[in-house]
């Protein structure tokens, strides 16, 4: 166990953070607002269903912005691969999550909090494929 | 459309949330998938903090007839059927979540760090999902329902 790097408190400070947000979407217009889904259907524009969309997304980068500038433990970025590798993996979790329709959000947060099956299985079948593909990468490849 | 303010608050809260959180570090994401290395297990209690809150949200939210603004609730339980997409998605989704250690939340909160690592993988997640809903029909609306006549 990697205990210096270990941080409970603000890991469940930030995960309720994350789940008023998507309940407040939830309250304010009836949606789901898985991460993945958000951005993705932001790209095939319907009336009516675009501009939340949007400045949900705006405000991401902004609440991003402020806490990067207020807490310092949060700015810190360590890649775990290149540019390249960023673009590789990009296209995955972009194709990966609109066929699988969901991410950590949709499929982790609000699948597994409305306990559906399928939020469920999702989240067991990513998690365990992440972990797979670590192994390879730090253990098989690197080591 | 009014109330556009609620969705601002919304989309702040949860980048404060991802970036308090830790998930916006890839490090720290990589560190809670390394099962054979130095594991952290941070993001459980992201999750388990998020699911929670959640989860109560859910259901208060559900005892309204509907939404504050507009649009129906979706129902209290989230959907049931497992299919092929769901297993194929979430497999590739794994992949690349593995390869970096960033998902699309993060991705979007990290660009206020205006790193050039962070914006080729925004938009490679971008295209991906153009690609998933042009060329293999992601999110589209349910197929008519087919009767056999015969």
């Amino acid at each position: 166990m990697d205990w210096d790097a270990f941080t409970p408190i603000s890991a469940t400070v930030g995960g309720a953070l994350l789940a008023l947000a998507t309940g407040l979407v939830l309250f304010l217009n009836g949606k789901i607002a898985g991460i993945s889904g958000v951005i993705a259907r932001s790209l095939r524009p319907r009336a009516g269903d675009t501009a939340w969309r949007v400045v949900f997304l705006l405000g991401m980068v902004a609440g991003g912005a402020v806490t990067f500038a207020v807490y310092e433990p949060a700015a810190a970025f360590a890649p775990s691969t290149g540019t390249a590798g960023m673009v590789v993996a990009g296209l995955f979790v972009g194709f990966g999550t609109r066929l699988g329709g969901g991410c950590t959000s949709g499929h982790g947060v609000c699948g597994i909090g409305r306990a559906s099956t399928r939020g469920v299985a999702g989240t067991l079948i990513f998690m365990a494929v992440a972990i797979v593909t670590v192994y390879v990468r730090l253990h098989v490849v690197q080591g | 459309m009014k109330g556009l303010i609620g969705f601002v608050l919304a989309g702040f809260l949860a980048g404060v949330g991802l970036s308090v959180s830790g998930m916006t570090n890839p490090a720290k994401v990589t560190g809670f998938l390394d099962f054979a290395g130095n594991w952290d297990p941070t993001l459980l209690f992201v999750m388990g903090g998020a699911v929670a809150v959640f989860a109560v949200l859910n259901v208060l939210i559900h005892r309204r007839s509907a939404p504050y603004l507009c649009g129906t609730l979706p129902g209290v339980r989230g959907a049931t059927g497992i299919d092929r997409r769901l297993v194929l998605g979430a497999a590739l989704f794994g992949v690349g979540w593995g390869l970096a250690g960033v998902c699309p939340g993060p991705a979007v909160t990290d660009l206020a760090l205006l790193r050039t690592d962070v914006l080729a993988f925004v938009g490679a997640m971008v295209g991906g999902m153009l690609l998933a809903q042009r060329g293999f029909g992601a999110d589209a609306p349910p197929a008519p329902v087919e009767v056999d006549v015969a």
